[in-house]
């Protein structure tokens, strides 16, 4: 029997019962769209990544305050208080592929504008840091090496922080108060967007001078971050070694023992995303692949029933000539082409999914060619495996006793 | 009807080496549970090529029971079964189904029509299983509809049809490979005198052509157009005869009214 024919037959079957075929396609449907949606948003995550860690320039680095050891514990980066503003200073001064780099220490704020408030993320830094980061403003400006000098209380805002507080108002000049001290508003900073390797806001932050955050509010001086701009892209790698070497001087940790910070470069930094982003893609792919299953054992479900039902007609084919592997090839096929249908409704749901998802988070749409194959693949493969069962109970009939059913 | 009269000896026996079908002390039990039937108790019997049997007996004597195994649907719980000399236990299930698909056209008690499916397509089936073209298969299907009367039947579903009409269709169904062997199991059952004589005339050309029937009725009338008659009592056969006087359906088709006079 040729496959076309059993095609055929099998579409007029599944026709029969449109209602059950449809809820028994929802699940498919479902599930392939679920897939493709999660591997779109996990892929638009990953290109979101790149863009923007491509956009924070080429030749920038990171220093953090270390992970250190404690007690067989290993903290999180900014675990220790030994990377200082002095090291900034000597980085810029002793390292010759740096060009630029600039402090960071941060803490968390409530900021309130009139009658609003809004809790955010306080960074403390210098003006440089804004030209390392090449982060524009959409208005005013950074605050001056003047403003560092001085511990002057002003503040530049996120789009985020911007949004929430001053809505139509313009917020240069405005006063807010940080933590309960005043400060005025200077710059307003470009959006960023959201950040996809990390998943946080990256508008939704205030940034003062560094001495005012450390004297006026944590009271602490030691630094969380430098970021660091090499003479060149190419440069990055030397900078990184010579930072290394003379943090290490400084810090003076003897040869053997591990670094008390740790130095990034963009590609560092590019790979660590990426990694994220990928581990995000197959955590958000797997989520989606229950329901998948899920679908599939729906299709078996039916199947049983459906075998059950047309044990006579399945007696009828066998007594006129149709062999086991007729009547097993049939059922496959009906649940091939349910799956495979819901698949392809499944893969229109999930684009559309995505495109909205990544609207909403202003990330790149990213329909995968290789996603819609896989969906396609593996809901087929969804259908034969479930398939494979009841269809295998339907060949084994034997044909007198299938005639005989009621 | 039933006499305990000696088996009686066959019109066409003798040469063995020419039986399509041969059944040799055939039983068949039942199994239900507690009780055991025993449906078939020692059934000998050859049919050659060419012969047109027909099978007679009271209900439950194990008529359908003894064509089913003929038909290699089921099997028998003891003795041989022959298909041209060949022992078809020892066929393997593929074998039996191409069997069933292209030698033996078999027509059902029950029709066993796909609900749901015109008739035109209930007819066309048995040609998707074997291999020929589509276009072929639709031809014969049309072929077979136009033998038996139902030309202009062929897109109604079964339940658009009387019972008389279905039973027509499973005829023209069992036909449509062109096997060599057709098994009707009351292929009239349903039909008036009229259509019933339609149907045998149709059989005893067929049989002319070569085709070997066995049915199985109800009906003298309907019995004595075959060549020989085989009564069946409680699982045994009582007799077995030849068929003596046996008139031509298409003359007899002449002397009856029609059904719209
Ligand atoms: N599947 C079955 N299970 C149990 N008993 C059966 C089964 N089929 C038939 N029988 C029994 O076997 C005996 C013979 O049945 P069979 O159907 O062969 O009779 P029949 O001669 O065809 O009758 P009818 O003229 O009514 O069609 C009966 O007693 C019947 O009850
Ligand atoms: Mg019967």
């Amino acid at each position: 029997m040729d496959v076309l024919a059993i095609i055929r037959i099998a579409m007029r079957a599944l026709a029969r019962n449109k209602l059950r075929s449809s809820l028994t396609m929802l699940g498919i449907i479902i599930g392939v769209g679920a897939v493709i949606a999660m591997v779109s948003v996990g892929q638009g995550a990953q290109q979101q990544a790149q863009q923007q860690i491509a956009a924070m320039g080429s030749n920038m680095l990171f220093v953090g305050s270390g992970t250190v050891t404690r007690g067989g514990m290993r903290m999180g980066w900014g675990a220790t208080k030994t990377l200082i503003y002095d090291d900034m200073v000597a980085i810029q001064r002793e390292c010759p592929a740096v060009s630029a780099a600039a402090p960071g220490s941060q803490s968390s704020a409530q900021v309130v504008f009139e009658n609003d408030n809004w809790a955010t993320q306080l960074s403390g830094t210098e003006p440089q840091y804004f030209s390392i980061r090449t982060w524009l403003f959409q208005e005013g400006a950074s605050f001056s090496q003047d403003d560092v000098e001085t511990a002057a209380n002003v503040a530049v805002i996120g789009e985020t922080v911007r949004k929430n507080l001053f809505g139509a108002t313009d917020p240069i000049g405005e006063t807010v108060r940080i933590n309960n001290l005043p400060f005025k508003v200077v710059g307003v900073l470009a959006a960023k967007g959201t950040s996809a390797a990390m998943g946080n806001d990256q508008d939704d932050i205030i940034i003062v001078p560094i001495t005012t955050l450390q004297k006026k509010i944590t009271g602490q001086n030691w630094l969380r971050w430098i970021v660091v701009s090499a003479v060149s892209r190419e440069a990055s790698y030397t900078a990184q070694q010579q930072i290394t070497a003379l943090l290490r001087d400084r810090h003076r940790i003897r040869s053997g023992q591990d670094d008390d910070f740790m130095v990034r470069n963009l590609a560092d930094m590019a790979d660590l995303a990426d990694q994220q982003a990928q581990l995000f893609t197959v955590l958000l792919a797997s989520i989606a692949s229950i329901s998948l299953l899920v679908g599939g054992i729906g299709i078996m479900n039916i199947m049983l029933v459906s075998v059950t039902e047309r044990t006579r007609e399945i007696g009828i084919r066998m007594a006129i000539g149709a062999t086991e592997v007729d009547v097993q090839q049939q059922f496959l096929i009906e649940a091939v082409v349910l799956s495979l249908v819901g698949g392809a409704i499944g893969i229109a749901f999930g684009l559309a999914a995505s495109y909205v998802i990544t609207q909403t988070l202003q990330w790149p749409v990213l329909v995968s060619p290789a996603a819609i194959l896989a969906a396609v693949v593996f809901s087929m493969a969804v259908g034969i495996f479930f398939g494979f069962y009841p269809a295998r109970k339907a060949a084994r009939l034997d044909p007198i006793e299938a005639l005989r059913y009621e | 009807m039933a006499t305990l009269s000696q088996p009686a000896t066959r019109g066409t026996a003798g040469s063995h080496d020419r039986a399509v079908i041969r059944v040799e002390d055939v039983h068949k039990y039942y199994d239900l549970g507690e009780t055991r039937v025993h449906a078939l108790r020692g059934v000998s019997v050859a049919i050659e090529r060419g012969e047109f049997v027909a099978i007679m007996g009271a209900s439950g004597s194990g008529k359908s029971t003894f064509m089913n195994i003929m038909g290699c649907l089921d099997k028998p719980t003891s003795g041989r079964y022959l298909l041209e000399e060949i022992e078809v236990s020892g066929l393997t299930k593929k074998e039996l189904a191409a069997i069933r698909n292209r030698k033996i056209g078999f027509v059902f008690q029950g029709f066993n029509l796909l609900s749901r499916t015109t008739a035109q397509e209930n007819v066309e089936l048995p040609t998707l299983y074997a291999q020929i073209s589509k276009e072929e298969g639709q031809k014969r299907a049309k072929d077979a509809l136009e033998l038996v009367g139902l030309g202009d039947r062929m897109l109604h579903f079964p339940s658009q049809l009387s019972g008389g009409q279905q039973q027509r269709v499973a005829i023209a169904r069992a036909l449509v490979n062109q096997p060599s062997i057709l098994l009707a199991d009351e292929p009239t059952g349903n039909l008036d005198s009229r259509t019933s004589v339609e149907i045998m005339e149709v059989f005893q050309k067929l049989n002319d052509d070569g085709l070997t029937i066995v049915l199985v009725t109800h009906e003298g009338d309907v019995a004595q157009f075959a060549k020989r008659s085989i009564q069946f009592r409680d699982g045994t056969i009582r007799r077995d005869e030849a068929i003596q006087n046996r008139p031509v359906a298409s003359e007899v088709l002449k002397n009856l009214p029609t059904l719209e006079d």
